[in-house]
């Protein structure tokens, strides 16, 4: 891992729809979509949750390409009580990135590509549509040692981990000072030993 | 004259780098009335600009420059361009030390003797003793304000601390407490005290911790004596024709070059930096670098045998409220070769956020594995493990084909464990699982080294000209006006966290500078 790839990236941390999608009823929202998964529908240059709940907008990487990734990232550190939203906004960084730099959308372009391919050699239509996390893990073993796959797993451990909603599903309070620090909020509270 | 200094004021002392060594010595010659000018490479970041998050805090104060790295060291994969997590600011690496401060064992100043002849060890014994420094670790632990010294008392439990105490007390250990920490359990010299804020690492908000960016320069500067130029990256020292320094050459924060004159240079830029600055300032007088008669600058690179152990439990820990390092266990810093291994090492506690944890539990790995580790990380307890490396001659700083922003070459740091640091690892994982496992833990997780934290002994100190750089005054055996004046002129590491003993050198450091100049012999 390089030391530019662990330093953040300040579009990873927090994701927002955008405003030009907030302003479509939900109703509307849905009418333009299709279906990939139990969860996810996609539309001509956006993803939105099932419940349109949430909503990506994309510059550049297409609706499939930037499912796939939000599936590897959540095959690639499975938490089953997170969201879509999360993972998705772990890889939104990516599509900003393709936007400005062409070689870096070839690498996510073809890498999906390859992925989709190793999926149609194990016999599936494609990685989306590989249906079992083991197979979709055996899948992602496959290409791990390349450049896509690093790329992808390495932005993970901060657009993944570096998110307040996270924090809190993990169990971390974080920041402190405004609040006095820990002293009289629990940094001696153990009860079980 | 008081500060600032013209650049051409061949009177003054130059110090590279304002931490723990070069903080210090410069307030201390300050304070005797020396002009001291402070080359400091990164910004003032004071207590209101400290963030209570670690990327952005990373961001904020780590040295991020471009570095590469070599050898089998599983760093120089996972981090090939990080080598080293420490501070590029006005108080180098005190803005984020962890505070723990402890005094090296007598042993571990005559190692050579103690340990005797190890294959591919670089062994020598320091050219001073514990009785030399017990003066000067008395005012250096008055200065930081230690706890469990000078009747200051010991911080307060957390959890993690409690946790590692039960299981300690269950594996029959007999010396485990909240540590010796530069951290205030009540105000000390202008500072207040801790309030837990979990943040040590981050640069403490509350000035609880002590580090020189606040008190060591402020104080230096109020004497008018010393003059600190921050975003001042040095380039070469120069010297005149029979040897001596006359110089330090510097670009400013627009790239502008500029000679600050000086009677006497004092490189303090830590283990990395330092040994890269004499290298660098290679001559056709001194054609292997400054100070490198022996050719042992940048050779002999200590990071400290160190690794982690998590555990996980079944019931919430929060580890992350409260002091990172909360407490010790001792015992296993003594030397008994009948472990398998030579030296000893500390059990200390540690925390980081979820932040850092994903980086750093087990860089590169991925799968359910371990987000299960990560989902438990409020059911966890952590404890780093830090003890003495053995000195290698091969694990050295040398010059890379990679130039920098003002076309210096960088520094590679190559590393290889001795097996000596494998098996003291190895014991070491074994004991604070078993910590962990004697109070229920339910899965533990031995973590890698992490980026160094602990750089030392790249210009390290020696009686013989021959064997090391620097003399036991941590002056060039070569040249008499070049000091070194950090943790590199280390001879050997100890097992213990090595900012104490740096602060104390270079309070010493500064009485034999000031005597010096006082006799003229400088």
């Amino acid at each position: 891992m390089s030391t530019e790839r662990i330093i953040p990236h300040t579009s990873l941390q927090q994701h927002k729809p955008k405003t030009e999608l907030m302003k479509l009823t939900r109703r509307q929202l849905l009418s333009r979509t299709l279906a990939v998964s139990s969860s996810l529908m996609l539309g001509g240059s956006f993803i939105t949750a099932s419940d349109a709940a949430w909503a990506m907008e994309l510059k550049v990487l297409k609706p499939e390409t930037m499912t796939t990734l939000i599936q590897m990232a959540r095959d690639i550190y499975p938490h089953d009580n997170f969201g879509d939203d999360l993972y998705a906004a772990a890889v939104k960084g990516h599509d900003d990135k393709a936007a400005e730099d062409t070689e870096f959308r070839t690498l996510i372009d073809d890498g999906v590509a390859s992925l989709d391919m190793a999926a149609v050699d194990a016999g599936h239509a494609n990685y989306l549509a590989t249906g079992w996390e083991s197979e979709r893990v055996a899948l992602l073993r496959s290409i791990e040692s390349g450049d896509f796959f690093k790329t992808i797993r390495g932005g993970l451990v901060v657009g993944l981990y570096n998110q307040a909603t996270v924090w809190e599903k993990l169990g971390y309070e974080g920041s402190s000072f405004e609040k006095g620090g820990y002293l009289y909020r629990g940094f001696d509270d153990i009860k079980w030993l | 004259m008081s500060a600032p200094f013209d650049i051409n004021d061949d009177s003054v002392v130059v110090i590279i780098g304002t931490g723990a060594g070069g903080g210090t010595l410069a307030n201390e010659l300050a304070q005797k009335g020396i002009s001291v000018v402070a080359l400091e490479a990164g910004g003032r970041h004071l207590p209101q600009d400290y963030l209570n998050d670690e990327w952005p805090s990373f961001g904020q104060l780590a040295w991020t420059d471009m570095r590469t790295t070599s050898g089998s060291w599983r760093v120089a994969t996972d981090f090939p361009n990080l080598p080293a997590w420490i501070v590029k600011a006005v108080g180098g690496s005190t803005v984020h030390w962890a505070g723990a401060s402890l005094r090296f064992q007598e042993h571990e100043f005559k190692v050579k003797s103690e340990y005797g002849e190890i294959e591919g060890a670089n062994l020598l014994d320091w050219p001073i003793t514990l009785a030399d420094l017990e003066p000067y670790y008395d005012k250096a632990e008055d200065k930081l304000g230690v706890t469990r010294t000078n009747g200051i008392e010991g911080l307060p439990e957390n959890n993690n601390f409690k946790v590692m105490k039960a299981g300690a007390d269950k594996l029959g250990y007999k010396d485990c407490h909240t540590g010796r920490m530069a951290i205030n359990s009540k105000p000390w010299k202008g500072r207040a005290s801790c309030q837990q804020l979990g943040f040590c690492f981050q640069g403490c908000k509350m000035g609880a911790k002590w580090s020189s960016a606040y008190t060591e320069i402020p104080f230096g500067e109020a004497t008018g004596n010393l003059e600190v130029r921050e975003h001042a990256h040095v380039l070469k020292i120069e010297h005149d024709d029979s040897g001596m320094i006359t110089g330090v050459l510097y670009a400013d924060k627009d790239g502008n070059q500029h000679l600050q004159k000086c009677r006497i240079a004092c490189v303090a830029g830590n283990s990395i930096e330092s040994p890269r600055i004499l290298l660098n300032s290679a001559s056709s007088l001194f054609p292997d670098g400054l100070a490198n008669s022996s050719g042992q600058v940048g050779k002999n690179y200590m990071r400290h045998m160190t690794g982690s152990v998590y555990a996980s439990f079944e019931n919430p820990v929060h580890m992350y409220r409260g002091t990172t390092m909360a407490g010790i266990i001792t015992d296993e810093s003594i030397n008994d070769p009948a472990r398998g291994f030579v030296g000893g090492y500390e059990m200390e506690t540690l925390s980081i956020g979820p932040a850092f944890m994903a980086a750093f539990l087990n860089p590169g790995a991925w799968g359910r594995e371990f987000s299960a580790a990560m989902d438990t990380y409020s059911h966890m307890a952590g404890m780093w493990l830090v003890g003495e490396d053995m000195p290698q001659e091969t694990n050295a700083i040398t010059l890379s084909e990679e130039k920098d922003h003002l076309g210096m070459p960088v520094a590679n740091v190559h590393f290889d464990d001795h097996p000596n640091d494998i098996a003291m690892r190895n014991h070491a994982y074994q004991q604070g699982k078993a910590v962990y496992d004697a109070v229920g833990a339910t899965q533990t997780h031995p973590t890698p080294p992490y980026p160094s934290t602990h750089n030392m002994g790249t210009n390290r100190m020696s009686e013989n000209a021959g064997d090391g750089v620097v003399n036991k005054w941590g002056q060039s055996h070569d040249i008499p006006n070049l000091f070194v004046s950090d943790g590199s002129q280390f001879t050997t590491g100890a097992a213990e966290n090595p900012t104490l003993t740096i602060v104390t050198l270079a309070i010493r450091q500064a009485d034999y500078i000031a005597e010096q100049l006082t006799t003229k012999a400088l």
